[in-house]
């Protein structure tokens, strides 16, 4: 019995392949929004970078801008696509800084930027054509004459300063706004559920959904033009870095910005591939790692990825959360604590819990885990306490009576008696686990999550089944597995351990 | 070899001891008997330590019981109960080695010991192999008297060992039991509620009102001088009904 329970811990770190824990120093990282043109960006970045000789990592959509912001700073990535507007009016915000002092004042806190790379992306409100058509309306201030429109934006620009609170009320508009991932706001315009969403210009989507872009009859929105911000310790540690990042500067006019989204966006052409053909055309620049991997390729690598964040997590969970559990059982005044306060983690949204880890951990591997072993904790530690405290009693005074040590008492006899409601605590674990680990891709721990956000930012379902059918698979396996020591438990023959 | 000494006990407001001084002497077998809810269970799980008292002491082959010996002194006495105590994660020799195991009993040592233990309670030894749910329940009960006799012990608990039994077995095992108290001459603390049983097994029984010793003595001193009216009726109730049955 105590072999197969030990076996059982054992076997959920099997395949578990080891993965870096944290970023080399000789690597430069480029991290990248959630959105199209930013990873776009974030490849040509990485590819210049490549070019000029670094070992380059590119983590993919790590999140928003004070995110990514933040890791920039922490120095969990070197470098990250961003907008001139954004850094003045929502990361500065508490700053005094205009476009001439930026730069000042982004060295003050240790970044660079580059020169602006030929665009300007700022935000601007859209409607359906038609539809803008028929209501008459050309500019922002037209809005006002029609309070019953259905106004949709994305969440950053619902809280941002210079997004939709500050809009309202220079336009002094009468809508209540809902806020919507970027992505679906599109097709929830496209699909008439919606009527104004906000949209960035040099979005695909204008021109493929023929819609109308109101004009910002008032000057409201500030510009955004597009550069590379990066740590200013590159300039000693790495001089050729901000040279080759350079070579981005002034390279990208609006129109081609706007070709390449599509080809990604519309065109479904993953955008490693889009900046690969951009940075060859452009720079002349051959990047080793185009080629794309095969479907079976990433479902591997994510495959990989997902064991190492449900393995080791489970791993951890299972080794805090059942010495959690006798303390609960066995510690009259502390039990009801462990209890209770194993039972509020799990009030927390996995996504804020993510969020939560992020300040101290930074982005990545670990910070990922750790949320999953907080996550783990409540169903083990639970069904360990009951299944302690579940023993019949008889059994329990009979273990005492034989003058065994408490120790040998909870190893021999009461530990193998909860060993099934401990089981189906992990059970439920496990399941938890592999549907939470999805998230860990939000902040840079790959796994089965990474199609899935992409597949959703791109309206891919083959994306989106890329992520969940690998990740159904791997819980049933998981839960075979679980079932197969249960078996063996219950119906194996009982332990003589004797003469 | 074993003194209890102005012990009391209370449960809320019941009082299971009621300052209870007893003796019990070495290489007999003492039964404590009395209605239910009169202390009988109580005093052997003082004796035995699962409980503590609430004042008053007990000892237990010249010591005293306290937290620091009490597990050592478990050693010296084995514990059966009237059902239920076996460990099902276990074989049935799986639960007799535990604590010989626990102790670094060498296997020699251990096997010796099932191969005498067999032998005193008539138990076949491939019954050894089996989970104890799958024993019969007279079977189970020898297990259990194997797995309280393991290390030898000088003084054996039994709680109702035989209550949960039916008739034809509890018979049996119930002649079996005399035999080997009488082979073994330990010093037998046996808790019942039947007279019958009582009288069979008791060198001397211990009649128990409310945590309070009523009488101690021989069962026919029990019965030819009873120390108060409620020994008498006890005793003239079991029997009445045999009597009954009798004619």
């Amino acid at each position: 019995m105590r072999m197969r329970f030990l076996c059982w811990l054992l076997l959920i770190g099997v395949g578990v392949a080891p993965v870096s824990l944290a970023a080399q120093d000789s690597t430069l990282t480029v991290g990248s929004k959630m959105f199209t043109e930013n990873v776009i960006l974030g490849w040509a970045a990485a590819y210049t970078l490549q070019d000029a000789g670094f070992d380059t990592r590119h983590r993919e959509q790590l999140g928003g801008s004070r995110f990514l912001w933040d890791a920039l700073v922490r120095g969990d990535i070197d470098v990250y696509p961003e907008y001139t507007g954004t850094l003045i009016e929502e990361i500065l915000a508490d700053t005094e800084v205009t476009p001439a002092t930026l730069r000042d004042v982004l060295a003050e806190r240790g970044v660079r930027m580059t020169a602006p790379l030929g665009f300007n992306n700022t935000y601007a409100l859209g409607m359906r054509e038609a539809h803008a058509r028929k209501l008459g309306i050309e500019t922002i201030s037209d809005l006002r004459n029609h309070p019953d429109l259905r106004v949709g934006f994305s969440n950053e620009f619902m809280e941002r300063s210079d997004g939709w609170p500050s809009l309202r009320q220079v336009y002094n508009l009468p809508f209540t706004a809902q806020g919507l991932d970027h992505d679906i706001a599109y097709r929830a315009l496209t699909n008439d559920a919606i009527d104004v969403i906000d949209l960035y210009s040099t979005d695909a989507e204008i021109q493929r959904y023929d819609l109308r872009v109101l004009e910002d009859d008032r000057g409201h929105f500030p510009k955004y033009e597009a550069v590379l911000v990066y740590r200013a310790d590159l300039e000693a540690e790495a001089p050729a870095a901000p040279a080759a990042l350079a070579r981005l500067e002034d390279r990208i006019p609006a129109d081609t910005m706007r070709v390449l989204n599509a080809r990604s966006a519309i065109q479904g052409e993953p955008e490693r591939e889009v900046a690969a053909a951009f940075v060859q055309r452009a720079l002349n620049i051959v990047s080793g790692d185009v080629q794309a991997p095969s479907r079976m390729d990433r479902v591997q690598t994510r495959t990989a990825e997902h064991l190492a964040l449900v393995g080791v997590s489970l791993l951890f969970a299972i080794g805090f959360s059942i010495p959690l559990g006798i303390i609960a059982a066995k510690l009259r005044w502390v039990g009801p604590a462990v209890l209770i306060a194993v039972g509020v983690t799990y009030t927390v949204p996995a996504l804020a819990l993510l969020a939560l880890m992020v300040p101290p951990l930074g982005v990545g591997y670990v910070p990922a885990v750790t949320a999953l072993v907080v996550y783990s904790l409540l169903p083990i530690v639970w069904n360990t306490y009951t299944g302690l405290r579940d023993i019949p009693p008889p059994l329990m005074e009979s273990a005492t009576a034989l003058g065994l040590s408490p120790w040998a008492k909870l190893w021999c006899v009461e530990l193998p008696l909860a060993a099934g409601s401990i089981l189906a605590g992990i059970k439920i674990a496990v399941v938890i686990n592999v549907g939470t680990a999805t998230l860990g891709a939000l902040i840079g721990a790959g796994g089965y999550g990474q199609p899935i956000l992409t597949g959703i930012r791109r309206a891919d379902m083959g994306l989106i089944l890329e992520g969940t059918v690998p990740a159904a698979l791997l819980t049933v396996v998981l839960l075979a597995l679980a079932e197969g020591v249960e078996r063996a438990l219950g119906r194996g023959p009982a332990v003589s351990d004797g003469a | 070899m074993v003194t209890l000494t102005d012990v009391t006990k209370t449960f809320g407001a019941e009082r299971a001891a009621d300052n209870v001084s007893l003796h019990v002497p070495e290489g007999q077998t003492t039964v404590l008997i009395g209605p239910s809810g009169c202390g009988k269970s109580t005093l052997l799980r003082l004796i035995i330590g699962l409980i503590r008292p609430d004042s008053g002491t007990i000892r237990v082959d010249g010591t005293t019981l306290s937290d620091a010996n009490l597990r050592t002194l478990r050693h010296r006495m084995g514990y059966v109960i009237q059902e239920g105590g076996l460990f099902p994660h276990r074989t049935a020799r799986g639960n007799v080695t535990l604590l010989a195991k626990h102790l670094r009993w060498s296997t020699t040592r251990i096997r010796d010991r099932i191969e005498a233990l067999l032998e005193l309670v008539q138990l076949p030894a491939d019954r050894l192999d089996v989970p104890p749910p799958q024993l019969s329940g007279g079977q189970r009960q020898r297990v259990s008297l194997m797995r309280a006799l393991m290390l030898d012990p000088p003084l054996l608990l039994l709680d109702e060992p035989l209550g949960a039994l039916d008739p034809l077995i509890r018979a049996d095992l119930q002649t079996d039991l005399r035999r080997i108290f009488r082979t073994l001459g330990k010093t037998v603390v046996l808790v019942t509620h039947d007279l019958h049983e009582a009288a069979y097994f008791g060198d001397q029984i211990v009649l128990l009102r409310s945590g309070q010793v009523a009488q101690q003595g021989p069962f026919r001193e029990l019965r030819d001088a009873p120390a108060s009216d409620f020994v008498r009726e006890f005793v003239q109730a079991q029997q009445s009904l045999t009597t009954a049955l009798d004619t």
